[in-house]
Formats: C-alpha cells, structure tokens, sequence
C-alpha cells in the first residue's frame, strides 16, 4: 500500500473572511449603506424644500427680509381672505369639472380607438398629441384661441354668420374659468385615453364573445365586463389626474394669469402669485401648505380604490 | 333540441380562403366531433356555427332556420371556450347566472336554474368563489354550468379539455358525454385529440386543410377510412401506411418490404394500410428486424423493419426481443386497408 505517499484528498480550504468582508455580511449595515444615496436624495430635493415651505408658512418672511415665527397668522389672515376661498373654490371646482370631463371625452376615444379602426396606429399618434406638445406652448395656443380680438373661434363663427360679436372667453369671470376648464380637458383627454386603452387591451376578447353569446347588448357589455374589469386601472388613472389638476399651474398662469380680477387663480396660482411677484414668501407658503389637505385627500381615495379587489390575481384565497 | 345543417360553407380571412365548402348534417340530440389537425378551420367552422364570425359563403340552418344573418345571442347556442372565458371579477354564482339576468329572468329562477346545475356539476361548495380561486377542472365545470343553465337547442365546445392534465382530461371526457346524454342536447365538439374523438361522438367529422374528409361513426371510420388522411389520423398508434406498387405476387414497399395482398386485390394499389394491432406474430410470416420495444401493459408496441421498410405493430404477447433480434409477423388480409395513386380507398 502505498497510501502514505499518495496525495491528501483535496479539501476546499475555508479562508476567514476579512474584516471588509464580514461588514458587508451585516445586514443592518447592508441596509443602511443601500439606502443612504436614495434617502440623501430624497431629503434633498423633497423633504428640506417641504419642509421649508411648511417653515415659512409659520412665519412672516419677506423676499429679502428674514421673517420671525408668526403662529398660525398667515393663516387666519387667508381665513378672511375672499380672493383665498375664491381660489379653493376654483382649485376644487376646477379639478372636479376638468376630471370628469377628460375622463367622460377619455374612456369614450380609449373604447373608440380599441374597435377596428383603419389607420389605428396613426390616430393613437393623433390622441396623443395635446400630451407631447409642452405646456407652456400649449398654454400660448390658447391665448390665442382665447384672444378677445383675434380669437379664431370668434372668427370662424362670425364668417359662418353665426355671430356677430367676438366671443367673450377670458374677460369676465366665468367665461374664463370654463375656458381655463376646457383648455385643461383638451390636455388631459391623451393622458387617460392612452392609459385607459391600454387597460382596455388587457381585457381577453373571449369575454367579450362570451358576453356577446349570452344575450349581451353593447351596453351590457360595457357595464357589466368593460367597466369593472378597468375599474383598477381606472382609479390609479384618475388619482393621478386629480392630482396633476389640482396642482395645475402652467395653464392658469400662461394665459389668464388669475384674472379677471382673481377670478381664475387656483391655490396654485395664488400661492405664486402672493410669494415671489408679491414678495409675500410666508404667505404665498401658507396657501401652498393649505393645499396638503386635499391632496392627502386625494390620495387616501387612491389608496382605498386601489385596494386589490377580491377577484383579482396574487390575493390570499379566502 | 335542434339539428344543424352546415351546407357548403366557405370562408375567407381576408383573400385567404380558410374553409372550402363544408357540409355536415347533425341530427338532433347527436353528438358530433370535429376533430383534424391544426390550423384546419375547425374552430372557425365552430364560430360560424355560434355567430362570432361571419359566414363568406354557404348556408348553416339551425333547427330548420337559416342562421346566416341571425346575431349570436339569437341562435339559442351556449359555448364552452378552449380558456373557459369566465368572468373573472364574477363568482361562479354570477357568471352562471349572467345570461339570466341579462334576460331579466326573476330571481328564484335564476337561482333554482344555478342551484340545479351547480348539484349537476358538483359544483355546490363553490358557488361564491372567485374563478381565479378554482382549479382548472372545476374553471371548466362552471364553463358548462354557464352552458346548461340556459338550456340552449345547441351545444359548442371548443377543445375544451386541452387545458387539463391527462387523467382528469379522461374523467371530464365521460362527464360530458354522461351530461350530454342526459340533457340529449345536440352538440359539437372541436378537438385535436382523435382517442377524444373516438370515445366521444356519435359522429366523427374529420377535417383537413378547410375540407372534410370523411364524417362517419367512429368506428366506421376506424374500420373503412376512406383515404389516406383518415387512415393515419385516426387510430393510435397510427396505422403503418406503406407505399409502393403491386408486384411479385404481392405488394412491394419502397424499402423492399414485400407484403402480401388480400385476394382479388386491385392493380392500382398505392398505399398499403395496416394497422400495427392487426399484425400477428406467425412462425410462417415475414422477417423483421427489431428497432424499439415498448411495453404499454396491455400490449407491446414494437418498431421495426423489413428490409428497410419502417413498421410499428401492436401484439397482445409480451415480446422480451431485444433491438437488431428478428422476429416473424404476418397482416391480418382480412383487415388491409388498400388505397389508391389519388390516395381514395380502393
Ligand atoms: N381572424 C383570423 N384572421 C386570419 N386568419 C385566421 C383568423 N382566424 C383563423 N385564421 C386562420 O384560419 C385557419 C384555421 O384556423 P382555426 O382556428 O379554425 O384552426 P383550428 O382547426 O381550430 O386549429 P387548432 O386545432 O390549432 O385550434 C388557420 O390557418 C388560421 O391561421
Ligand atoms: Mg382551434
């Protein structure tokens, strides 16, 4: 036997991991060096300017004077402020008459743009264009559109006989809010059709036949398959859309600027409009955090609509 | 109850013709399969029959009526999809008792009708699930649920079983014969599968390339295939279709085989059929190489070759040859099957 000689089996030798080498093992330290870029960031640019935004709503600074801590003031000035509950009314009225209506124009071209269309991939390029085109340019087209004297609507329909007078859009009060209202739907239509479309296309077209064979007219078919199978996706879409309205700035500032006489300003608008032109910085604050209110609002909604309802997939079985 | 008449339907998608004059007549109460192989036009032929696709040419008559323009809730059909299409945000309660409502039926009906079908399917314990909360068998018995409770004239199935694994695809192949039997209603039943075919139907119509080939009671069909296509789709293992011409006093396989003729047999003979459960193993017959031995149970399937002509056959003996050992193996004359150059039986 000559086992003596032959080699030892060979055996992995286990190292000791190094000191470098066991940190990264620990997980509480693992988590913690994963995190710090995304937290750093996020303090950064969304906590430290809320958070100082909320700062400032409790003080009296001026643009180019340090303010001093007022309590809530700010606050029960804007309390007594007509032109303050003016804007809370437009903001609300606003966002509620420009969802409903993007989303009643929206869900009827998502439905149309999912039959059998010719030229289908060309008027989905079609919806979508009010949603590239950027705001601001968006906004200027308006202005024109709305224009008192060179308006092309008060043009088309004085040639056509019509009228014959200019259209009023923006000069009185609710000429404007309602054409600051439509120019919001005209922009908000492609975001909820487009998304809506897709939510459409996920829809199994079995069902339909299904549907069809039972005895479905085409309105059945809409309120008892269409409608609640999009129903999930419809919420996610409109929490968003509320949202974005809400918070609407651009269109408002680009062509009404809150006139006539503060009739169009939304709290947005409003908040702006008193802390950098007015210089009020802790009270144009104050109505920016008067605004978390709703929002929260509108998000709780999301949270609850979005809840997985019980017949869809991946929720426990009971 | 109704029959159904499908007279020379054609069919076209776009300029592509799918189905070239079809016709098939189904009595009523019968049980009829539409069975081919993929792409043939039997789901097509089936929508047709349900109103989801429009009829290019031709007539189909349900019950005696012309249906071609009728709209599909109109036709007095139900359909059981290939994935079931059951309403997912529905229980099985709801998506059994949808048509009815639809059809603004009175709630105790509604409810006795889902009640009854349910206790049919043994579906009871199941009504106020979720379909995502069901196994795939039981998807596919409130499929039929949503069927029976209408108690249509016609039933369509549409490879219903495809979806399920072997052994429940064979206990849901005698559920729905049973329940068809029971409720007598005249059905059509698409698949693929020739045994589903076999087992099933009262009627086999098999298809091929948008035409019929052959319709005819399964066992008609097993014992008189009327072509070449028929013979080698129905039966399994498929019959050994063997071409060549007569010559040498019998029938000589390209690959040499010589194979002996019924008596009176033809001259035109082209394809020579024989099914591999007819070849018998005989001291007298002709030598075979062995090529794989496949014991089943019940039988053992062996492949292999005369001369070089490929074979499988089917014998009750059990056969402990090993690859490249010969055997001897004789067709039964009285069961070959002899078709001619255009591939019809002759
Ligand atoms: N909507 C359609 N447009 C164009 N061609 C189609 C359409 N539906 C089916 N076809 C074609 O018609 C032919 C028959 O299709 P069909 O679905 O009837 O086949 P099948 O016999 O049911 O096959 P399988 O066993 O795979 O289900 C196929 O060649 C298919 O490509
Ligand atoms: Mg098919």
């Amino acid at each position: 036997m000559s086992t003596a000689t032959a080699a030892p089996a060979w055996t992995k030798v286990r190292q000791q991991p190094g000191a470098l080498a066991r940190l990264f093992d620990n997980k509480a330290f693992l988590i913690v060096i994963c995190l710090l870029p995304a937290v750093g960031l996020l303090m950064t640019f969304l906590t430290y300017p809320l958070g100082l935004g909320v700062y400032l709503a409790f003080t009296d600074q001026t643009i180019g004077r340090r303010g001093i801590w007022v309590g809530f003031e700010n606050f029960e000035f804007l309390f007594e402020d007509p032109i303050f509950w003016n804007a809370v009314f437009f903001s609300v009225f606003y966002t509620a008459i420009a969802t409903v209506g993007k989303f009643a124009l929206g869900l009827w071209l998502a439905l149309l743009l999912n039959q059998h269309l010719p030229m289908k991939s060309i008027l989905r390029a079609i919806v979508l264009l009010p949603w590239i085109v950027p705001t601001v340019l968006s906004a200027i087209a308006f202005w024109w559109i709305y224009d008192p004297q060179f308006s092309i609507i008060s043009w088309m329909l004085i040639e056509l006989g019509i009228r014959e007078t200019n259209v009023d859009f923006i000069n009185s009060p609710w000429s404007a809010r309602w054409s600051l209202i439509w120019a919001n739907i005209w922009r908000g239509i492609p975001f909820v059709a487009i998304s809506l479309l897709a939510g459409l296309q996920t829809i199994s077209p079995s069902l339909y036949e299904a549907a069809l064979l039972d005895g479905a007219t085409p309105w059945q078919r809409f309120r008892h398959i269409t409608f609640p199978m999009l129903l999930p996706i419809l919420a996610i879409v409109m929490t968003f859309s509320i949202i974005f309205t809400f918070t609407d700035f651009q269109l408002v500032y680009s062509i009404t600027r809150g006139g006539p006489v503060n009739s169009t300003h939304l709290m947005a608008t409003l908040a702006f409009q008193r802390g950098i032109p007015g210089g009020q910085l802790g009270e144009g604050a104050a109505i920016a955090v008067a605004m978390i209110p709703f929002l929260v609002f509108a998000t709780l909604f999301s949270y609850f609509a979005l809840a997985r309802r019980k017949w869809q997939q991946g929720e426990s079985n009971d | 109850m109704a029959s159904v008449s499908v007279r020379q339907v054609r069919k076209q998608f776009g300029s592509t013709p799918i189905l070239h004059g079809v016709d098939v007549e189904i009595a009523d109460g019968e049980f009829v399969v539409l069975v081919g192989p993929s792409g043939c036009g039997k789901s097509t032929l089936l929508r047709m029959i349900a109103g989801l696709e429009n009829i290019t040419g031709g007539e189909i008559a349900i019950g005696g009526r012309v249906v071609n323009t009728v709209p599909p809730k109109d036709r007095d059909i139900a359909m059981v999809f290939q994935n079931y299409a059951l309403y997912p945000h529905m229980t099985v309660r709801e998506n059994m008792a949808f048509s009815m409502m639809l059809a603004k039926a009175p709630g105790d009906v509604i409810e006795r009708e889902v009640r009854q079908a349910a206790r049919i399917l043994g579906l009871d314990a199941l009504l106020d699930r979720y379909p995502r909360q069901l196994s795939g068998g039981q998807r596919q018995r409130v499929a039929m649920g949503r069927a029976i409770v209408r108690h249509p004239q016609v039933f369509l199935f549409d490879e219903p079983l495809s979806n399920l694994d072997a052994k429940l695809r064979v206990q849901m192949r005698s559920e729905i014969r049973e329940l068809q039997q029971r409720l007598a209603t005249t059905t059509v039943y698409v698949t693929h599968d020739q045994i589903e075919a076999m087992t099933m139907a009262d009627q086999i119509v098999v298809m091929n390339g948008g035409r019929i080939e052959q319709a005819g009671a399964p066992l008609e069909l097993y014992d008189r295939p009327g072509n070449v296509f028929v013979a080698g789709f129905i039966g399994s293992p498929a019959m050994n279709l063997l071409q060549g011409e007569v010559a040498d006093g019998g029938f000589r396989c390209q690959g040499g085989a010589v194979l002996p003729l019924p008596p009176h047999a033809p001259r035109n003979v082209a394809t020579y059929g024989i099914r591999p459960e007819h070849l018998v193993l005989a001291a007298d017959g002709i030598e075979a190489t062995i090529a794989i031995v496949e014991p089943t149970g019940s039988e053992t399937q062996v492949g292999f070759r005369i001369a070089e002509t490929p074979m499988i056959g089917a014998f009750r003996e059990r056969i402990a040859g090993r690859p490249g050992e010969t055997l001897r193996v004789l067709p039964d004359l009285s069961l070959v099957h002899l078709f001619g150059p255009d591939g019809r039986r002759l």
